[in-house]
């Protein structure tokens, strides 16, 4: 959905679309329809659910040194990615920003501090899951601008540009989607690749 | 600019709640009201306070989550505005400030100033959709509709459902919400069939939830953010007969 998109706003739609609106309702839709075995709150992976959510509740609500709020580093974060992966990338500062957002998510499990408790409506809790989601994925788009060695719509590696600074296609190499799994180990790459049968990419100059 | 704000907190729906007075300095007027809350919220966090719940999503005045009485009116003393696009500087002269939330029993408060509008939810699902499959977009001429039925159609659809009309009345009625959704299908061939049915069916649900009726205070239209009009309570009592 990433890189090889239009403008922001479609890529960006897109992933709202479908995070907020479509999966909730698709995969609802799929566990009502199907025939599942009955699973109780004893059940194995029921508690390991449970508790995986449980830690991270603790680990949120208990940093060690919790000093600074999610908007601090909700903040933080979004100067880094306006900084590094906006509209022009570059390797060294693409290469740099990953460094800074896995200090500032070291530094987040540290020190972020959440007030109120974990047994009613807290939206510091909430806003402060979901910066740790958008720590993890800040991270993502960064590795993926990074692996994408080429210019594609508006994203531009300048690395990847013409003389007259348009955006230098490779699409030998990248005619594809760059689906993320996410693994214990990192993030790992599949390669959706798209076949275009009767109209082929082609350079778009406006000159 | 500095406020003082006196703001209703409490912890459940059915404990007591109070207003609890916050200072809050060097505020600059083109600040919205919920960027102003967010940085009251800020200085909480950092004095180990729990931090003040109220419901926001899109802050462009389109989505019909925020809500908050301000002095006394819900969304603020300004017309047409949704508290989201409500900015410091129509407070200038008004230094001292209350927010409530929407007081009524049907909206019961979830935490400070978050109710449960859910009973909206619920009217709703009682009739506010068309029961029949109507396809796609059919060619544009096949049916006519008049100019002034779709402007009229679009306007009542203009309600984003926030509820500042049943903060507002003195007998907590959500006639012109459920006005409104009846207006918007009735004034459509497609909605228009099962107007009748629906009209019955919403205006039940809305009894059955503990709204009010409407007693003509006329309040709802003046403090609606969308400016929705009277004219659809009227169209409705006539669907009803």
């Amino acid at each position: 959905m990433h890189g090889a998109n239009r403008l922001g706003a479609s890529a960006l739609m897109q992933g709202l679309a479908d995070g907020y609106f479509i999966l909730p309702q698709t995969v609802a839709n799929y566990l009502a329809r199907g025939s599942f075995e009955e699973v109780d709150k004893n059940h194995t992976q029921v508690q390991q659910a449970l508790n995986k959510v449980k830690d991270r509740i603790d680990q949120l609500m208990n940093a060690p040194k919790a000093q600074h709020s999610p908007e601090y580093f909700h903040q933080k974060l979004g100067k880094i990615l306006w900084e590094a992966c906006g509209m022009s990338r570059e390797k060294e500062t693409l290469e740099q920003a990953i460094n800074e957002i896995s200090e500032l998510q070291k530094e987040f499990w540290q020190k972020i501090k959440v007030t109120g408790i974990d047994k009613d409506l807290n939206q510091t809790l909430e806003r402060a899951g979901r910066v740790a989601d958008f720590i993890e994925l800040g991270v993502l788009m960064c590795k993926d601008a990074l692996q994408r060695q080429e210019s594609c719509g508006a994203h531009a590696r300048v690395e990847y540009l013409s003389a007259g600074g348009e955006a230098k296609r490779d699409d030998e190499d990248f005619s594809f989607v760059a689906a993320w799994e996410h693994t214990e180990k990192g993030a790992k790459l599949h390669e959706e690749h798209l076949n275009f049968e009767f109209i082929k990419p082609t350079v778009r100059n406006y000159k | 600019m500095n406020f003082t704000l006196h703001i209703w907190r409490q912890k459940l729906t059915d404990k007591e709640g109070d207003f609890v007075t916050y200072q809050i300095d060097n505020i600059d007027g083109d600040t919205s009201f919920l960027e102003m809350l967010d940085q009251l919220n800020e200085q909480l966090i950092l004095k180990n306070e729990d931090a003040i719940v109220f419901d926001y999503d899109c802050r462009e005045g389109i989505c019909g989550a925020c809500s908050l009485v301000i002095n006394g009116y819900p969304h603020g003393e300004k017309e047409a505005t949704t508290t989201c696009q409500l900015y410091m500087r129509e407070y200038k002269n008004e230094p001292e400030l209350w927010v409530e939330p929407w007081r009524a029993n049907s909206f019961p408060v979830i935490k400070d100033l978050t109710v449960d509008r859910s009973s909206f939810d619920r009217i709703i699902q009682s009739g506010g959709y068309i029961s029949v499959h109507t396809g796609s977009a059919p060619e544009a001429n096949n049916t006519l509709v008049e100019k002034s039925a779709s402007d009229e159609a679009f306007n009542a659809a203009a309600c984003i459902g926030c509820g500042a009309c049943v903060a507002v009345c003195p007998n907590a009625s959500a006639t012109l919400f459920v006005s409104a959704k009846i207006s918007h299908l009735a004034l459509l061939p497609q909605g228009d069939i099962e107007s009748d049915q629906r009209a019955k069916s919403m205006i039940q649900s809305m009894e059955s939830e503990g709204f009010g009726s409407c007693s003509n205070h006329r309040h709802c239209e003046q403090v609606c953010p969308k400016g929705i009009s009277l004219q659809n309570i009227t169209r409705m009592n006539k669907i009803l007969g």
